[in-house]
């Protein structure tokens, strides 16, 4: 049976996409954004969350583990990577959710039994499903399967991507989806690698190729602070959109919130991002206009 | 309703209670159109409740004099009058709309007959700190001197509690239910478009016919519908009497007034109040007067639940706004001016106080008058009009505690209509509340209604459906379903007490199975419904005997054909309903019990019951292993659900179609009011983890904090139900403000309107959170793990941030403003 390693699944989601949506994130990436607010994302493999003020210290965990990794001390739980398997036991047995794993492999009729729930509230809004990620074109053939499965029921498919993959796999996934939700963060082929870890000559002739096929495409930017908010790249950003064959994508800005602190805390991990900025209203109305200069339709907010 | 409910239960919004709008610097008198509405509106919500001993003194002198010589309609509608020409009238500065049922807003009288306040209660009602009523001690002195000892062992109250059963007795004590018609009379009343159409001369001209049509010799009948139908004709002259006294008065401050503006406004007062209620109305100004005496003559005449509403009322006013617009009679603005000053006074009526006080069962000066707004005709068209529109302004505006009021929602209704009303949702005042008549109509017609009835039918008070203007739905009280699990795991014994309140259906440990312990709570639900059923009975007769309502027999359909009374089955259909309450408690808590014990069996009865009697002291890893570890009402689990199923399955055996006194039945509603929270202090700790005294959940709403995954799977959840079974459910769901930041999420929150009305859902309000909820939510974060929040790119679980980022969302909230 074909399965999908899935880290969320949000229900009433409304800003991916138009109208109502159901929002399924895989797991997996390949970019290292380090702004990034979804780091259970990264990785294409269960990973164990672990919230301290959860925590009522009452060692089921400790006592469920098979190899010995669970300990508690002072500052809780403490797990020696070294030994878990991520086996999952110390979430099974954890009463108050302080310890969690996160990715579930869902078989496909699942996934889509979870979907067709929502199609009521589709059909009022016109919404529909939107796979994000995590880079969801690293899920083909599923993806494919899914969005054709989805589309045979006759759901609005939008698809989040960080353009970074096979073109072969996006322009098959764009056959398969009403609209390509494409994320743009760097136009510098140096600093993107520094800032995503990968290098953006593939994400730039990915978009191109997409563009000339005539997708739907909203462009999706992320406004961080010292990172990608001058005026150069929104220029640069604003241009080559404005470039693009076919129908002019729709442009958003999504202002960067220092937010995902907790989330890198739960994974014990470092969040890199811990120094990037908020853009203020009035930055973000700077870059509206940057980006809006070249007669492309811009907004605020995904 | 279930805005005050919400405000009990948990912290608002700041801009929620009335009057603090003084501190924003541009308004310094407070909001309105106009300098008038400003001050008509700040002498409303800055006046403090007071007690007004008058309509007490005037019916019990008149009670002293002339009881015995009556029969008891005549005697009613005699003492009715009597109040109506010595009572002391009110027509303030600015007003318009004229007509207090006490001396001055705000007063509220006493109903000794039905229920005698002590010296005590005055005293306590008097000093409390929420929801005082001032009353002077020479007003107490006088009361305790010519009313207490009148009323000694004649109330209705006393009727009643010197015949229940012990059995009642024990159970109601217990928490088990409440019963409403021990303080009030029975009520939950709207009104039809009647009285736009007939003057109380035309109702008067309707009864001679009837008089003399009577039979003396073949209708056994004729004598008491004779004393009833005279009962009828005397309250229609009282209502006319009371209107041309307020004319007089009009008049006469006219002459007095120095301003000549002011002195033609009470001028054109007289000729109105002259006009009706004696005749018909015949502009938008005198329908609206209309309905007021008519509504404070019910609520005068008698002490009924809900007070007064006027159903449809944009429906109604309607033609007369059409009319006199192409007329050039009146402007856009003057109907608007009008509206505030109608609702103006309906807030100046708080609920008449209960006796022995103690707050607990419903604390709030509401006394849920609603106007329904939108919705569909009588011909199943779409209702919306350009007043419908206005309303939704004067909401905006006002922004009062009173009245309540909800809108409409059918496949019909226009986009901007919703729109407009999801604006004012934003606000996060609670209101307006949501109806689908699309479901309502189903409803109605299973009980019986013409098609024609139902869709002129809507909801009252709270979430009750009726056949406005042609129904006595009577509300009986309230059923406490958690509390029957509760002795039913205690072997028909109250844990709280110790007492013996049920029956005994067996020792759960000996039960084997889930179906076994669920055969036994069903048992003990359907002994706890007959045992109230069998008391509801009787009050219904005592008000029939005792308390008949002549004047609101005149405007409800039929009970001038028929000759008889509202509370005597005169109108052309008569309901009782029992609501029950806390569906969301008792399925969390039956999946609790059939997961943990009986699937899993990690868990043994008697260890569970020994953590439920210490109030799971020392269980924490118990009860958040259930909390976390139990499919839960609400999250769109069918493991869950198909419980709630079987409980809403088993409520309407218990009670549907069970006959009533009138020879018609006994429906169930799933409305909670504030009454979840009285049951919650009755109600021990509760299998699905909650604690001992905290509140059991409300209407069909999901416990709190139970549903985890969004208000798409709170609707899937609750649309499983039928609705349309019911006399009416309720589902609260509470939103943060950034939710709705932009136009389009607005239009996202029709949207999922439309989906919940499409999939069935009968009731929906929105509560849009503040910072008071959020910092509480930080606090007792189990309550409130349903709490979503929008953040950057997508919307997240206030419950899963931690402690900074949660700082971080009550400090952006608070600078949002809308």
């Amino acid at each position: 049976m074909t399965q999908s390693l899935i880290f969320d699944i949000k229900r009433y989601s409304i800003n991916d996409g138009p109208g109502i949506r159901l929002t399924v994130f895989f797991k997996g990436c390949s970019l290292r954004c380090r702004w990034c607010h979804n780091p259970e994302s990264l990785l294409p493999q269960r990973q164990k969350l672990y919230s301290r003020d959860k925590c009522i210290a009452c060692r089921a965990c400790v006592d469920a583990c098979p190899q010995q990794a669970c300990s508690l001390d002072d500052e809780g739980l403490v797990t020696d990577a070294s030994l878990c398997q991520s086996c999952g036991n110390c979430a099974k047995v954890c009463p108050t959710l302080a310890t969690e794993m996160t990715g579930r492999f869902y078989p496909q009729d699942e996934l889509l039994a979870i979907i067709e729930k929502e199609v009521p509230f589709f059909d009022q809004s016109g919404g529909g499903v939107t796979f994000s990620g995590g880079e969801p074109l690293l899920h083909m053939p599923l993806l494919l399967d899914l969005l054709t499965a989805c589309g045979e029921r006759h759901i609005h498919r939008a698809v989040d991507t960080s353009g970074y993959g096979r073109s072969e796999d996006l322009l098959n996934v764009a056959t398969q989806a009403e609209l390509i939700l494409f994320d743009l963060k760097l136009m510098d082929a140096r600093r993107h690698k520094k800032f995503t870890g990968v290098d953006n000559q593939l994400i730039l002739g990915n978009l191109s190729l997409l563009a000339a096929t005539g997708a739907a495409i909203e462009i999706r930017v992320p406004l961080i602070v010292g990172v990608n908010d001058d005026a150069q790249n929104l220029h640069q950003l604003a241009e080559f959109v404005a470039r693009l064959p076919g129908q002019r994508p729709r442009v958003s800005l999504l202002p960067f919130h220092n937010v995902a602190l907790h989330k890198y805390v739960k994974l014990g991990q470092k969040y890199e991002s811990g120094t990037m900025q908020t853009p203020d209203s009035e930055q973000l109305q700077q870059a509206a206009e940057i980006i809006g200069a070249p007669g492309l339709d811009v907004r605020v907010g995904g | 309703m279930e805005t005050s409910d919400q405000r009990q239960a948990f912290p608002q919004r700041k801009a929620a209670s009335e009057g603090n709008f003084y501190a924003d610097k541009h308004h310094e008198i407070g909001p309105g159109m106009n300098p008038r509405i400003q001050r008509l509106r700040k002498r409303s919500v800055e006046t403090v409740p007071s007690l007004s001993i008058e309509r007490a003194l005037h019916e019990t002198a008149f009670y002293r004099e002339n009881y015995g010589k009556y029969s008891i309609p005549v005697l009613r509608a005699l003492n009715f009058y009597d109040h109506c020409q010595k009572k002391t009238l009110y027509i303030g500065a600015d007003e318009l709309i004229v007509g207090e049922r006490g001396p001055a807003p705000k007063a509220v009288p006493t109903f000794p007959e039905l229920t005698c306040h002590s010296v005590g209660d005055f005293k306590i009602l008097n000093n409390r700190e929420q929801q005082p009523y001032t009353i002077s001690d020479e007003d107490i002195a006088t009361y305790a001197r010519e009313v207490i000892p009148y009323w000694q062992g004649k109330t209705i109250r006393e009727r009643i509690f010197s015949h229940v059963p012990q059995p009642w007795q024990a159970a109601y004590e217990a928490g088990l239910f409440t019963e409403f018609m021990e303080q009030r009379a029975p009520g939950h009343t709207a009104l039809d478009g009647q009285i736009y159409h007939k003057g109380m001369l035309d109702f008067k001209a309707q009864i001679a016919g009837e008089i003399a049509d009577l039979d003396y010799l073949n209708d056994p009948t004729a004598t008491d519908r004779f004393e009833e139908l005279k009962a009828m004709d005397i309250s229609c002259d009282a209502v006319i009497l009371f209107a041309e006294r307020h004319a007089e008065l009009a008049e006469q401050l006219a002459a007095q007034e120095q301003d000549s503006r002011r002195a033609a406004e009470l001028r054109e007062i007289a000729a109105v109040c002259r006009r009706v209620p004696a005749h018909k109305p015949q502009t938008f100004r005198e329908a609206i007067q209309m309905y007021w005496f008519v509504h404070l003559g019910t609520i005068t005449e008698l002490n009924g639940w809900d007070a007064m509403n006027p159903g449809h009322f944009d429906q109604h006013l309607a033609p007369f706004y059409a009319a006199e617009l192409a007329a050039g009679t009146l402007s856009r603005e003057q109907a608007k001016e009008l509206l505030c000053c109608f609702w103006i006074k309906v807030n100046n009526h708080p609920a008449p106080p209960k006796v022995g006080v103690t707050a607990r069962e419903s604390g709030t000066y509401n006394d849920f008058t609603n106007i329904n707004i939108g919705g569909i005709t009588a011909e199943g068209w779409d209702g919306v009009s350009e007043v419908s529109y206005i309303m939704l302004e004067v909401i905006e505006e006002l922004h009062i505690l009173q009245p309540g009021n909800a809108v409409h929602i059918s496949a019909k209704t226009p986009e901007r209509f919703l729109h407009a009303a999801c604006k004012v949702i934003r606000q996060g005042h609670g209101y307006p509340s949501i109806f689908n008549p699309d479901v309502y109509v189903v409803e109605l017609l299973r009980q019986g209604k013409s098609l024609r009835d139902a869709r002129e039918g809507g909801c009252s008070g709270c979430i009750e459906v009726g056949a406005f203007g042609k129904e006595a739905y009577i509300l009986t009280g309230y059923l406490n379903v958690p509390k029957v699990l509760e002795i039913t795991l205690n072997n028909g014994v109250d844990p709280l007490s110790g007492k013996k309140v049920g029956i005994e259906t067996g020792d759960p440990r000996d039960f084997a199975t889930y179906e076994e312990l669920y055969a036994a709570f069903v048992r003990q639900l359907n002994y706890i419904v007959e045992t109230k059923i069998r008391v509801s009975n009787y009050i219904d007769r005592m008000f029939a005997k005792y308390a008949p309502a002549p004047f609101l027999s005149v405007v409800i359909e039929d009970c001038i054909s028929k000759g008889r009374d509202y509370y005597d089955g005169g109108p052309r259909y008569n309901t009782n309903y029992i609501q029950c309450t806390g569906l969301g408690t008792v399925t969390d808590s039956l999946s609790a019990l059939k997961t943990h014990l009986f699937e899993q069996k990690t868990l043994a009865m008697d260890q569970l019951l020994g953590a439920l009697a210490k109030n799971f002291a020392g269980e924490e890893f118990l009860r958040q292993t259930i909390i976390n570890k139990t499919p839960f009402f609400g999250n769109d689990d069918d493991a869950a659900d198909e419980i709630a199923l079987q409980v809403y399955a088993d409520l309407l055996a218990a009670i549907d179609g069970k006959p009533n006194v009138k020879g018609e039945s006994f429906h169930l509603n799933m409305l909670s009011t504030t009454c979840h929270i009285y049951f919650g202090k009755m109600t021990g700790a509760t299998p699905n983890g909650r604690l001992a005294g905290k509140s059991i959940s409300d209407g069909t709403s999901p416990s709190h904090g139970a549903d985890t995954h969004g208000p798409s799977a709170v609707i899937r959840s609750l649309t499983k139900l039928d609705h349309s079974l019911s006399g009416g459910t309720l589902l609260n769901q509470r939103f943060l403000p950034s939710l709705l930041k932009r136009d389009e999420d607005i239009v996202r929150l029709g949207q999922l309107v439309r989906s919940y009305f499409t999939l069935g859902g009968h009731h929906i309000q929105f509560n849009i959170v503040d910072t008071a909820t959020l910092k509480a939510a930080q606090e007792s974060p189990e309550d409130y793990k349903d709490l979503l929040v929008r953040m950057a790119g997508y919307s997240d679980y206030f419950n899963d941030m931690n402690a900074d980022l949660q700082q971080e969302v009550i400090d952006r909230t608070e600078n949002e403003a809308f």
